[in-house]
């Protein structure tokens, strides 16, 4: 049965039709209508109960996830931290084996040049000549009174006076000998001075490095200190860390693929003469896979070499192998490495003799076939500057492995905050379609009740009668009572 | 566990790898074949240097793994004796290259040295043309046609076969008029018409190219 049948009541008619239809299903309506209502309000509750749940569940999930987002934070800064006070500890360590171990040497310098400065001293200090004997007796030969015109105290004294010139004459060189001596000696000291200070200016360099480095220590000490506490002030600092780590370790990581495109673009071509210029794998040429994986092969063994050197801490297996054992490692991987940069700068060499071929034969093929290109004298570099590209940028590759590290460990904490982000938005959206489907059953009873306007005001006209003469009766009542 | 999920994800990968290169389904080498046909009758062998521009330009066009041959439209084409010069591209470019070059010499030799046929059996060079290019096995075939497309047979030659030149293209170069064509065009027209009706009822691709400035349009890309 169609519905314009069910509908067509009075066939001909389809006004007539509808009026009946519109008052049987007022009537329906009104005598449904206080199941309708609680129907529509259970449904509305019920949606919005389950909304609400699944906005708490969400919510849950979220405060899970911040709680582990923290963990791992604190986790990772404490890491960091011991890492960086591990190597702060290193650093003094070497320090003070360098200097310590050069302490007895160094003591026993700076003994010697003070013995030699204390000899040289005692050597230049000055004794004040002595005054000859005899100037005694002249003292008192001075005092005879001489009578006037005896020539012979004149002579006497004249002698005498003569002998003195001549003595102090002989102690003046003498003295002005010694002094010279002993400035000699003084100069000669002037370089145990020197040693000695330049040792005690390397022992006060070495002792300012340590203190340095002490307050270094202590600084992230208290960091160290604030992480295993988790505090809110730790997990700001490391979480803003992360997200600068993040976006800096991500800028590099771009540069170096755009490094790693340059290097395949500089092997893909030659490597068509190893592996065949025809042949497809899953779409693409297969010495351009084979590129790629060499490219990829000297990342990873890159990857290995920094690993190896403790630069990066991505492979626990290889941090925890034994020094000499790792230092292998890296001499192989080294090896590797310089083998595969010398293939590729062959490889470079051999794309720049690939396209003087091709590009020969093109002009043989072309209009101007049978006319000799010219050769630029300074084609040399160009081909150069490809073996040397060739050469470097696998090495240059090597030191992905840094900002790599940075990046997946920083990825950690940026999906984290990302999660925890969605998870909120999710939150809100479920509460506000949770409460919109409250206030949508709100509205359909409404709206259902507009539907039925008409039996709903005749009942409400009837109730106002009914109230009204209640009232009436009421007063009569009471008037009749008084 | 890191090392596992990073091994887990490799053999991922190499599985999808081996189940692409098990699967059933027949695969259409990437490589290209372009079979052409030189009319060597009449008037036409003075033609013969814009063909050699189209060849060489095929040649720059070709790589590694692609096959070419050209064949000389005669009296009777449908022989090996009329290919002039063939080759399947080495995989290795600089032998490529090195073929090009030969490739290019014998034409220029054959150029200097052809002599115009009586008769012009174009029916029989497409079938050489098809045969040759089945047997080099080659993904995406092109028969080229140099030629006024006026096909003249011996007496006793049969040439009413049709083609089967399916997911073939079919190209016909440089098709100059006649001077019959001058006085009635519908001659012309008609000549096409007849052709593109073989060629498309043995389910191939007919095309026209007379501009030779347009050479690009003659191969279609891989």
């Amino acid at each position: 049965m169609a519905f314009s049948d069910l509908f067509m009541i009075v066939s001909g008619s389809p006004a007539i039709s509808g009026l009946i239809w519109f008052v049987v299903l007022t009537i329906i309506f009104y005598i449904a209508r206080n199941h309708a209502h609680k129907g529509i309000i259970s449904f509305s509750g019920a949606i919005h109960n389950g909304f609400r749940l699944s906005a708490r569940s969400v919510k849950l999930l979220r405060n899970i996830l911040v709680l582990r987002n923290r963990e791992v934070l604190l986790a990772q800064g404490r890491e960091a931290t011991e890492r960086m006070i591990e190597r702060e500890f290193e650093r003094i360590d070497a320090t003070v084996r360098k200097d310590l171990a050069e302490y007895p040497a160094l003591h026993r310098h700076l003994n010697e040049e003070v013995t030699a400065i204390d000899e040289s001293f005692k050597e230049s200090t000055e004794v004040p000549p002595s005054p000859p004997a005899w100037v005694k007796a002249v003292e008192a030969v001075a005092k005879i009174p001489a009578a006037k015109g005896d020539p012979t105290v004149g002579n006497i004294l004249e002698d005498i006076h003569q002998s003195l010139v001549k003595s102090s004459t002989r102690a003046l060189e003498e003295y002005r000998k010694a002094s010279s001596k002993r400035h000699s000696l003084l100069q000669k000291m002037m370089p145990h001075w020197r040693n000695v200070l330049k040792a005690l200016q390397n022992v006060d360099k070495s002792v300012n490095s340590l203190l340095s480095r002490s307050v270094t220590i202590d600084r992230l000490m208290h960091d160290y200190e604030d992480i295993l506490k988790g505090t809110d002030k730790a997990q700001r600092m490391l979480s803003s860390s992360s997200m600068t780590q993040f976006f800096i370790a991500g800028f590099v990581l771009a540069i170096a693929v755009g490094g790693a495109f340059i290097n395949f673009n500089l092997i893909a071509r030659p490597m068509s003469e190893m592996v065949g210029g025809s042949d497809m794998l899953m779409g693409f040429k297969t010495s351009s896979i084979a590129a790629l994986v060499i490219i990829l092969v000297e990342i990873s063994l890159g990857l290995f070499l920094m690993e190896s050197l403790r630069i990066t801490r991505l492979f626990p297996v290889i941090s925890s192998l034994n020094d000499k054992m790792r230092i292998k490692m890296a001499w192989i991987t080294f090896i590797f490495l310089f083998s595969l940069a010398g293939v590729e700068a062959g490889l470079a060499y051999m794309r720049e003799i690939l396209m003087e071929d091709s590009q020969a034969t093109l002009a043989l093929l072309s209009d101007t076939g049978g006319v000799k290109v010219e050769q630029n004298s300074a084609l040399w570099i160009t081909t150069a500057a490809q073996m040397g590209l060739g050469f470097i940028l696998p090495f240059a590759l090597t030191f992905v492995a840094i900002p790599l590290e940075s990046f997946i460990h920083s990825m950690r904490t940026v999906l984290g905050t990302t999660g925890v982000a969605i998870l909120r938005v999710i939150e809100w959206l479920l509460r506000l379609a949770g409460n919109f489907m409250r206030s949508l059953g709100k509205v359909i009873i409404h709206v259902y009740d507009f539907l039925i306007f008409l039996p709903l005001w005749i009942e409400k006209i009837i109730k106002n009668k009914n109230k009204d003469e209640n009232t009436v009766s009421s007063a009569a009542k009471l008037g009749g009572a008084l | 566990m890191k090392l596992f999920k990073g091994f887990y994800l490799v053999l991922l990968i190499t599985t999808a790898i081996l189940l692409q290169s098990c699967s059933d389904e027949p695969t259409v080498p990437n490589t290209r074949g372009v079979y052409m046909l030189m009319d060597t009758s009449g008037t036409y062998t003075k033609e013969l240097k814009q063909a050699q521009k189209v060849i060489n330009y095929i040649l720059s066009q070709l790589n590694s793994g692609d096959s070419f041959a050209v064949a000389r439209v005669d009296t009777g084409s449908f022989s090996e004796k009329d290919i002039v010069a063939k080759v399947t591209f080495q995989d290795r470019p600089s032998m490529a290259n090195q073929q090009k070059r030969e490739f290019r010499d014998k034409i220029d030799s054959f150029v200097k040295s052809v002599k115009g046929s009586a008769y012009t059996d174009i029916t029989g060079g497409i079938l050489q043309g098809v045969e040759f290019l089945n047997e080099a096995g080659t993904g995406h075939n092109t028969i080229l046609i140099f030629s006024d497309l006026k096909e003249e047979l011996r007496k006793g030659y049969k040439r009413d076969i049709p083609l089967q030149v399916d997911k073939y293209s079919v190209v016909a170069l440089n098709v100059t008029k006649l001077r019959s064509d001058n006085i009635d065009p519908r001659e012309y027209l008609d000549r096409l018409e007849n052709w593109r009706s073989k060629v498309e009822s043995g389910g191939g691709e007919w095309r026209v190219i007379n501009d030779m400035a347009r050479l690009e349009k003659i191969l279609k890309q891989k």
